[in-house]
């Protein structure tokens, strides 16, 4: 009879509810079911092992050994407390105006990638036919499949001093620095904006833009006034993305930047070149503090939910 | 009624020069990989297959694809079980700590890569080395696992807010085991979100490289490693725009499909 | 609600404790590490006895060049024919600098590196390679004699590696952007401004002491006798230097298939070079380019192959160090490098006759008048007492040039 009804709502079933009670999956779920905290323990359990053991666990001894210092002739590091590094890191000012470069660059990127995705999105959601529409999406995210090397390789190829852009603008390309390397940056990460930029779109239904209109109010002063406010939200979340992304990057700017030095190029450096694991790991907290301040920012704006 | 035309219009505009800049670059990459030039000289002078046949017997490349494909596949299993077994916990109970779940999932794919890579090789040296386990394949996958975990969580998540649980109850009020509840309710309802964090994980571990770097041993290379290598190598170069070219082919086959498989739901899939 | 607040609360303090426990035992692996002046000793390292059967694989840490495979030209590889001979598998990665490849070899996953001069005693006295023992190694008799014992490559007499070959950093330009024969560094330096933008330069702090070197003939009065040894005031001074350089240059490289396509591509017309990424680029179709060594001087590096104290497969390492400084195998690798070789026999096997006597491969006196990379430290060379700058103060210095 349970299932004649379960058929009813909907749910096929292809064997009668219910088990045997000698079954031990049967015991098994019997036992857990009044037990909510047991339950909960399980389902928590494995992931904040994984996450809060092993990896907050490893980022704590990474950050802890930002108070240790280095042997100045092998490198090796040398267990003694010290302040020296942090002290380093945030009152030179090579290191400020690196932090100070990479955050505005994170910024530009992230405002540039909004800008361009917002339309993008407005128009997939609700101005494309439904049959286009899935193909956009296609569109926008088969990009991402294309290794980030290679695109960051195509824009070095781009902005090559007799490359595609120069024979189309006339012999003019901005060249490797800074200005390529928002670029590009704006490019590699346009796609994570589109995304829940577009998902917060779909949430947008069309009647309140139909009532927007019927009341009298222009396409802009409903974008502003309505669209905006519920769209937020998504578009914080996508900024999320750019804005971590971009804070951390180091390969796309060897690759396009030129002479350009970012804050992970540094921290590469410090580990890599100078051995100065101790310094490299003072130096991580920058962008550690930079992106959790983000993140708690966008957390008010409700951007966590809709990522 | 519609929304006015002239609006439509720009955005109409506004959306096509978007996927113009999108694809642009990508088109490049397709011309280099015919281009006779080695140097991608601009026009290209002639078109050739030379690079394909290279491509094709280039045993550094296939090789490090096949890494690829294990380490993705490796890592989006555990990133589906983790993030699975997270999102529910977090949405269908209270607890204290609750909201700090969401911000410590993302904090693997916000902080820069090269913390996370420096942290988890430290991690893996103290901790791995001794219990004899190496670097290599294994250490690659749990990298990748960690930061794949938000994308699974985000998707779950998602879909359960939307579901109500009503259906879940009704299963147990007919005598379903809470195993057969979720099985035979839960699971079907969830599978496009489960797709889409699995495609959108699998996505994100094949073409990772920071991490990969830092976690990753000498005889083990993935692909994106394998093209950093071979990026500027004079020989090398247009191989590795083939490759390119063949993944940006390939993948839009199985996006789509992806797609189509789940429905309308899946196209407002979760970073 | 009280349940799981334990729950979190302990797994917090697992944390707490395990990072404790994990900071405690973390990886130091010589916090002695002596300075190599102040006369301490390396760390024991043990020293093979005998070479048996190859373990069937090998990992090197190698400069680009040094361990070719045919992947950038299919008639330039001698590694294959070593997996042949001998059944150890190769699998190479090409260190882009002296930095990248210590910091390699101290991850332990390496079986061995060709170090340079700036390398090599760092690797010694962390305790990262192994003496090695040249009886094991037949072809280490005839390598060049002014290579055996030297400072940087041995201690007390105990060689920690053998020796592969030796040249200089060279001036590389392109005829067809930069006209007239260049024969100075001012190219580079101060006559840098009419090549704005497509100057380039070695990404790596030992390129302060070109800079230094520059100085010594055009400034002689700052006192600079070597450059590795600068006092804070010399150091300044090269600085100032490489600053006013940075804003001609377009780009850095460091990895040297970069500097390849930088040519190549016009991006950069005039900088610091390696004879190999000459002969590459004028392999290719489109681009020539030039190299000399200016009348300056240069500096230079002598490479050393070191076996890593962690060596996971010591027996196929011993046989390819003695495969590489094997007189054909060598004249291969310098002929396809552009370098000296340390072999003194492979000068019979070269296909040009005259190599090494364009290389000065048997003169020990034109080798003496290169200044190889070294580390710097704080004990300045010929006596001049204690305070030169040390190597860290030289990447802070380079990190602040390029901004």
């Amino acid at each position: 009879m349970g299932y004649q009804v379960a058929a009813d709502q909907g749910v096929a079933l292809d064997a009668p509810v219910g088990r045997a009670a000698s079954d031990p999956r049967g015991k098994i779920s019997a036992f857990l079911a009044p037990k909510r905290k047991t339950r909960l323990a399980l389902l928590l359990g494995a992931p904040m092992l994984w996450l809060v053991v092993a990896y907050l666990g490893s980022l704590g001894v990474l950050f802890a050994s930002a108070f240790w210092t280095t042997d100045s002739f092998t490198g090796a590091v040398v267990h003694s407390y010290s302040l020296d590094n942090l002290r380093e890191v945030y009152t030179q000012p090579l290191y400020r105006t690196v932090a100070v470069r990479t955050i505005s660059v994170a910024l530009l990127v992230t405002v540039l990638d909004a800008l361009i995705a917002f339309p993008m999105a407005f128009y997939m959601s609700k101005v494309a036919r439904p049959g286009i529409r899935q193909l956009l999406v296609v569109a926008v995210l088969t990009p991402l499949w294309a290794s980030y090397l290679v695109k960051a390789y195509a824009w070095r190829s781009l902005l090559a001093p007799h490359g595609p852009l120069s024979w189309v603008a006339g012999g003019y390309t901005p060249g490797y620095g800074l200005a390529a390397t928002v670029i590009t940056l704006t490019y590699l990460w346009l796609p994570y904006m589109v995304i829940p930029i577009y998902a917060g779109f779909e949430r947008v239904p069309r009647s309140l833009l139909e009532a927007s209109a019927d009341l009298g109010a222009s396409p802009y002063r409903t974008i502003r006034s309505v669209i905006l406010p519920m769209v937020f939200p998504a578009i914080a979340a996508g900024s999320i993305f750019t804005f971590s992304l971009t804070l951390g990057d180091y390969i796309a700017v060897g690759i396009v930047g030129g002479k350009t030095q970012m804050l992970a190029n540094v921290i590469y450096g410090q580990l890599v070149t100078a051995n100065n694991q101790p310094l490299a790991a003072a130096l991580a907290t920058i962008p550690l503090i930079a992106i959790v301040l983000y993140l708690l920012l966008m957390r008010r704006t409700g951007a966590l939910e809709n990522v | 009624m519609e929304l006015p035309s002239r609006l439509r219009w720009t955005l109409r505009v506004l959306a096509w020069i978007g996927l113009a800049f999108l694809y642009v670059p990508l088109l490049l990459v397709l011309l280099n990989a015919f281009n006779k030039s080695r140097t991608f000289g601009f026009p290209p002078t002639g078109l050739t297959l030379e690079w394909w046949r290279a491509a094709w017997h280039s045993e550094g490349a296939r090789s490090a694809l096949g890494t690829s494909v294990r380490a993705a596949i490796g890592a989006t299993a555990i990133a589906l079980v983790l993030g699975t077994m997270a999102a529910f916990a977090v949405q269908r109970y209270h607890f204290f700590g609750r909201s700090t779940i969401s911000l410590l999932v993302i904090l693997p794919i916000a902080l820069p890569g090269i913390v996370t890579g420096i942290a988890l090789n430290a991690a893996f040296r103290t901790v791995l080395d001794p219990l004899g386990i190496g670097f290599g394949l294994t250490t690659v996958i749990i990298g990748h696992a960690t930061f794949c975990i938000v994308l699974v969580f985000n998707n779950v998540q998602a879909r359960l807010r939307r579901m109500s649980g009503s259906l879940e109850e009704a299963s147990a009020d007919l005598g379903a085991t809470g195993w057969q509840t979720f099985r035979m309710v839960t699971l079907p309802n969830l599978r496009s979100a489960l797709f889409a964090g699995a495609l959108l994980a699998f996505g994100l571990s094949f073409d990772e490289i920071v991490v990969t770097t830092f976690t990753s041993s000498p005889d083990v290379q993935t692909l994106p490693i394998w093209i950093f290598g071979n990026l500027f190598r004079p020989n090398q170069a247009p191989v590795v725009n083939v490759v390119a070219a063949v993944l940006i082919i390939a993948a839009v086959l199985p996006v789509w499909l992806a797609l189509r498989l789940a429905g309308e739901d899946a196209a407002s899939s979760r970073i | 609600m009280r349940v799981t607040l334990g729950r979190v609360g302990t797994a917090l303090a697992a944390t707490a404790v395990a990072a404790v426990v994990v900071a405690c035992s973390s990886s130091s692996k010589s916090s002695s590490g002596g300075q190599a002046a102040s006369g301490q000793k390396p760390p024991s390292v043990p020293m093979a006895s005998s070479v048996g059967a190859g373990e069937g694989a090998l990992n090197i840490i190698a400069w680009a060049g040094y361990a070719e495979s045919g992947q950038n030209d299919p008639k330039v590889d001698w590694v294959h024919p070593f997996e042949q001979q001998t059944g150890c598998k190769v699998n190479v990665k090409i260190g882009n600098t002296s930095d990248e490849m210590v910091q390699l070899m101290r991850t332990g996953q390496y079986d061995g590196v060709s170090a340079s001069g700036d390398a090599t005693l760092r690797l010694i006295y962390a305790g990262d390679v192994a003496p090695v023992n040249t009886d094991l190694v037949p072809n280490y008799k005839t390598i060049s004699a002014f290579l055996k014992n030297g400072k940087w490559n041995s201690v007390d007499g105990q060689m920690y590696g053998i020796p592969h070959g030796w040249g200089a950093n060279l001036l590389m330009w392109n005829p067809s952007s930069v006209t007239g024969t260049q024969d100075s560094w001012a190219a580079v330096f101060d006559k840098s401004d009419q090549y704005k933008g497509k100057v380039t330069a070695y990404d790596s702090p030992i390129y302060i002491a070109d800079a230094a070197l520059y100085l010594m003939a055009t400034q002689p009065n700052l006192g600079i006798k070597d450059p590795y040894s600068l006092t804070s005031a010399q150091l300044d001074a090269a600085v100032a230097l490489l600053e006013k350089q940075k804003a001609n240059i377009g780009e850095y490289w460091a990895d040297y298939t970069k500097e390849v396509q930088a040519f190549e591509s016009g991006t950069s017309v005039i900088g610091t070079t390696w004879q190999v990424i000459a002969n590459t680029i004028n392999g290719g179709a489109k681009t020539k380019v030039k190299t000399v060594l200016p009348k300056e001087g240069s500096t230079g590096w002598s490479d050393t192959w070191m076996i890593s104290s962690k060596a996971k497969h010591p027996n196929c390492m011993y046989k390819w160090m003695d495969y590489i400084v094997s007189p054909s195998v060598n004249a291969q690798v310098a002929e396809y490098f552009g370098e000296a070789p340390a072999q003194t026999l492979a000068c019979q096997h070269t296909s040009d006759k005259t190599f090494c006597q364009t290389y000065h491969a048997l003169d020990q006196a034109y080798s003496n008048q290169l200044h190889y990379w070294t580390t710097p430290q704080k004990q300045c060379v010929n006596g001049g007492g204690s305070d030169c700058t040390d190597y860290a103060q030289w990447v802070t210095k380079w990190q602040q040039i390029k901004g």
